[in-house]
């Protein structure tokens, strides 16, 4: 290690950390949490809540440890009587003018403010007889309500737009305990990456208005996943409510997006609860679809396969690595010509204070996934080679009505659905198959970075993984290379033993902030790098 | 002198020498009156040569935390590698202090003289004069005394010829108190809001545009051409007791005294000689109650206290208060203490700059509870929750003005708590508070 390491003792707890490093972190490390307010690792420090005043041994007044940098042989203590009191006065402090309207607020249960005070806050306030002060609630943007009422001023609002987005449109207006966050005359918090802000908010004082009323945090079941919006692969938070999901939230993942995610990310949910879907195999029977059971419908396509001839897959890049790799290698036996489909935007949307953050303009979350398996990228072309194809596989894809013109010329049809919307009159099987909040998967991202996804709601009716589904097939009529897997993690494994850059790695290598692989032998990408 | 009074046996009048006499403002004038020798002689010598008079004449900051002024100009880098500043700090918008004002108002070149000498000893090209804003008057007065100065040579690209550029900023506050903290000014100069910034960096490594910058008081820098032009040795005999007070200080005396004015004395004189002599005692019929000596944010002094009070930077502190300012602010037995403590509390909630928790908070709070005390609904436990409010607002914030709302409050209660508790105990009449 070629770091400078500084030895610290934080409640006891002897840590060596790099030079530099603030008592706060240097905190995390001993385990311990040092209360605050204004302070995120992703914004610069204000040192203003004055919550994380710790005692430092031989420094005469408390220091604030947001923007204290450690020393050899410091002795700091962050639970002593001092250091407890000076807490415990902030809480009460910023109590007075707090509205304590919980049950309300949709901040309860995930508010700071809350917490601290139930863990070490007054039971009682001093403040009698006096009225809160009152400002109305503000409506600061697309998505953004600001209750003037909860904002304790911790400023990471006003600091994330001037800072990280480059866009000082938030401000502090106002002095003294009349003090509010403003907005520019005539602006909005319309600013791309402007969501944000609400999760900064440790109350309930910026609230989104797409989660408002909508769920009590304790409500809320949590599941570790990947974006979906583009290419990215900002690590995220689905939250649930009774299998709906209500809301996405950035997950930290300090080298893919930090703290953050983009606003089109966020609201790129509502699809996942969709209604309107496959939920039984449908095989073609006397000309007509009929529901079917899964025996039934792999052994339609076992015999589809078997056929061999040419055959065309056509694929989403927003399917899994695993459905991506476990449907082409069904496919083996055929002369194949497999094509991902990736929408593209007009421009990026970047995060200026984060280097290697923005919306891409490639709105697939898996596209460099599909290109390390061999998915070409001639979308045009292999739509039209389909209609003279002896097969063809949909997955999970939303064809054009000229595309699906052309793709009813094939001999057949296999359509790996979700929506049925998806299906097309001319399919000879269709397939229900889970969508991203429905299964476990991995994606790559545009910096050939593998990360994982686990399943956050039930999947509808008799849907499965596609993985599942070439899985299930190949087995009993032993078609190419063995595609027999019956998790998610299998499949993984026998679709990475194939690709060069990936061998070897397993779910287990990728924890839950994925990694890194060496772009070997991979083509050229529709982004070209960078 | 005793600016509007005539001078005073007792006063030394050498800042204040000119007072009143308009004809000091233009630079003819002032160079009649020996002006700008300072200046002259001071670039005959090399930067350290001038920082070490000024070292030696013991000289310290004015503006109240007296921090030695020689010592201050010594933390700027020696080598020149990013632009130095020096900012002259005539906020002056200490509660009580008027000190500065006469300053600008009779002698601006006084202030341009000190302030081009500090400009070479700290190596800066570029002065700013941030001035108060309710200041109109003399910011005219300031800004025709500056271009006087850049026509006759003082100022501009060749300071007398000495090959030398400093050019001075003339920069207006906009009325918030906070901008006369150091830090506070620095943004409120760079475009900023005005507040104060968390230290370190310390200004001289890091202050205005991140390069370093040296602040000093209006009164400091005046005094540095004086000392240039009359040597370290005279200005450090100007001492009356402890020895590391030394040279004039400017007292505004304000409040209920006879003459109130601004006083020139020389350090460790008799708070006593002051006030009675020079201040021509109390009205008649009063009797002295109690001093605020050092501008509102220091403890209060009781009568007792000032009797044998040596009026410099370690007399005042044995007393249990600050020299400060200078700002003294003097009240007679008519004065309700309660009440003139809300006031001063009122004042900092209100310029509270809002950014750390307990003085946004607590500066109001504190607030609401002596005006409440003041209207009869206070409660026997309140002076309790006021000395706990004031502890955990003492000291623990960015800048001083949480504790400058908290000393008054805690050495009143400790002084004068009889006139407290007379309205706990519905002894005393409400007062009416206006909101």
């Amino acid at each position: 290690m070629t770091q400078d390491l500084v030895n610290v003792t934080i409640d006891g707890m002897t840590v060596a950390v790099p030079k530099g490093t603030s008592i706060i972190e240097a905190a995390k490390q001993a385990g311990i949490l040092v209360p605050h307010y204004c302070y995120h690792p992703s914004l610069p420090s204000p040192a203003v809540c004055r919550m994380c005043l710790v005692e430092v041994e031989k420094v005469p007044k408390l220091v604030p440890a947001c923007v204290t940098t450690v020393a050899e042989g410091q002795v700091v203590h962050t639970d002593s009587e001092q250091a407890r009191k000076a807490r415990t006065g902030v809480l009460e402090f910023l109590l007075i003018n707090h509205p304590l309207d919980c049950p309300i607020c949709d901040q309860a249960g995930e508010c700071e403010l809350q917490d601290y005070v139930f863990q070490e806050g007054r039971a009682g306030t001093r403040y009698s007889e006096y009225a809160k002060r009152y400002n109305p609630v503000e409506d600061f943007g697309p998505d953004v309500l600001y209750v003037a009422n909860r904002c304790i001023l911790c400023t990471r609002c006003v600091r994330f737009m001037e800072d990280v987005a480059g866009t000082p449109v938030l401000n502090v207006s106002e002095r003294g305990d009349r003090a509010y966050i403003g907005i520019d005359e005539g602006q909005l918090l319309d600013h791309p990456w402007a969501g944000n802000v609400v999760d900064l908010c440790p109350v309930g004082s910026l609230i989104s208005k797409d989660f408002l009323h909508k769920a009590r945090a304790w409500d809320l079941d949590k599941t570790a996943s990947v974006c979906t919006g583009c290419s990215q692969g900002c690590n995220i938070t689905i939250d649930t409510r009774d299998n709906t999901v209500v809301r996405l939230r950035p997950r930290p993942n300090l080298e893919v997006n930090r703290h953050f995610m983009c606003d089109t990310g966020r609201m790129n949910y509502r699809w996942m609860n969709r209604g309107d879907r496959i939920e039984a195999p449908l095989v073609r029977d006397a000309g007509r679809l009929v529901a079917s059971d899964w025996d039934r419908a792999l052994d339609r396509l076992a015999s589809l396969v078997e056929k061999g001839g040419t055959a065309v897959l056509l694929a989403s890049g927003a399917a899994s690595l695993e459905s991506l790799g476990m449907v082409h290698r069904l496919l083996a036996g055929t002369r194949l010509t497999a094509a991902v489909q990736v929408p593209m935007a007009e421009s990026e949307e970047p995060l200026q204070g984060i280097k290697g953050l923005a919306l891409r303009r490639e709105r697939a979350p898996n596209g460099d996934g599909a290109r390390l398996i061999g998915y070409g990228t001639d979308w045009p072309a292999a739509v039209k080679a389909a209609s003279s194809a002896d097969l063809v596989v949909l997955l999970d894809v939303t064809l054009t009505d000229a595309e699906a013109a052309l793709v009813s010329g094939a001999a057949a049809v296999v359509v790996l659905g979700t929506l049925q919307t998806q299906e097309l009159p001319a399919a000879t099987l269709v397939l229900p198959v889970t969508n991203v909040a429905e299964e476990n998967g991995t994606f790559v991202n545009r910096d050939l970075r593998v990360q994982r996804y686990q399943q956050a709601r039930t999947a509808p009716g008799m849907s499965r993984p596609a993985w599942w589904v070439a899985a299930s097939v190949a087995p009993a009529h032993a078609l190419g290379p063995s595609t027999g897997a019956s998790t998610a993690a299998e499949a993984f494994a026998l679709v990475c033993s194939t690709i060069p850059s990936l061998a070897d790695l397993s779910y287990a290598d990728l924890g839950l902030l994925g990694r890194m692989t060496p772009a070997q032998g991979l083509a050229p990408t529709m982004h070209g790098g960078s | 002198m005793g600016y509007p009074h005539p001078s005073h046996a007792k006063e030394q009048p050498v800042l204040s020498k000119h007072f009143g006499d308009a004809g000091a403002r233009t630079f003819e004038g002032w160079v009649k009156r020996g002006g700008y020798e300072g200046l002259r002689k001071a670039l005959g010598m090399t930067r350290e040569q001038v920082v070490e008079e000024v070292k030696a004449s013991g000289l310290r900051g004015r503006g109240g935390a007296g921090f030695p002024t020689g010592l201050k100009w010594s933390f700027m880098a020696k080598e020149v590698t990013r632009p130095h500043y020096l900012v002259c700090n005539a906020d002056e918008s200490e509660p009580g202090t008027f000190k500065d004002r006469e300053i600008i108002r009779w002698t601006p070149h006084q202030l341009i003289e000190g302030c081009t000498i500090a400009a070479h000893a700290i190596g800066a090209e570029r002065i700013y004069i941030y001035i108060r804003g309710e200041f109109t008057a003399e910011h005219k007065i300031l800004t025709t005394a500056v271009e006087d100065a850049y026509r006759n040579g003082a100022l501009g690209g060749n300071v007398f010829g000495s090959g030398r550029r400093i050019d001075v900023v003339v920069h207006r506050g906009a009325g918030a108190y906070i901008c006369g903290e150091e830090t506070a000014m620095m943004n409120s100069i760079e475009g900023k809001r005005g507040n104060p910034r968390i230290k370190p960096p310390f200004p001289a490594q890091a202050g205005l545009w991140a390069s370093p910058t040296t602040i000093n008081n209006v009164e400091t820098l005046a005094a540095t051409a004086h000392i240039l032009v009359r040597g370290a040795e005279w200005y450090k005999g100007l001492c009356l007791s402890n020895p590391k007070s030394t040279g004039t200080k400017l007292f505004s005396v304000c409040g209920h005294v006879q003459r109130p004015g601004n006083y020139e004395v020389v350090m460790g004189t008799p708070m006593r000689d002051l006030i009675y002599d020079m201040c021509g005692g109390m009205r008649p019929g009063r009797a002295l109650k109690a001093v605020i000596p050092g501008g509102s944010s220091v403890p209060i002094m009781t009568a007792a206290e000032i009797e044998d009070c040596a009026m410099d930077y370690e007399g005042i502190v044995a007393k249990g208060s600050m020299l400060g300012s200078g700002g003294m602010i003097v009240m007679d037995d008519s004065t309700d203490i309660v009440y003139q403590v809300m006031r001063l509390a009122r004042f900092y909630a209100h310029e509270s700059c809002a950014q750390c928790t307990q003085c946004r908070e607590g500066t109001a709070w504190t607030t609401k509870i002596l005006e409440r005390i003041l209207a009869g609904a206070g409660k026997a436990e309140d002076l309790a929750l006021l000395l706990d409010l004031a502890d955990n607002m003492t000291g623990k914030t960015i800048c001083v003005l949480s504790d400058s709302c908290a000393a008054p409050v805690v050495s009143a209660i400790k002084k004068f708590r009889g006139e407290f508790d007379a309205y706990l105990d519905r002894t005393r009449r409400p007062v009416m508070v206006a909101v």
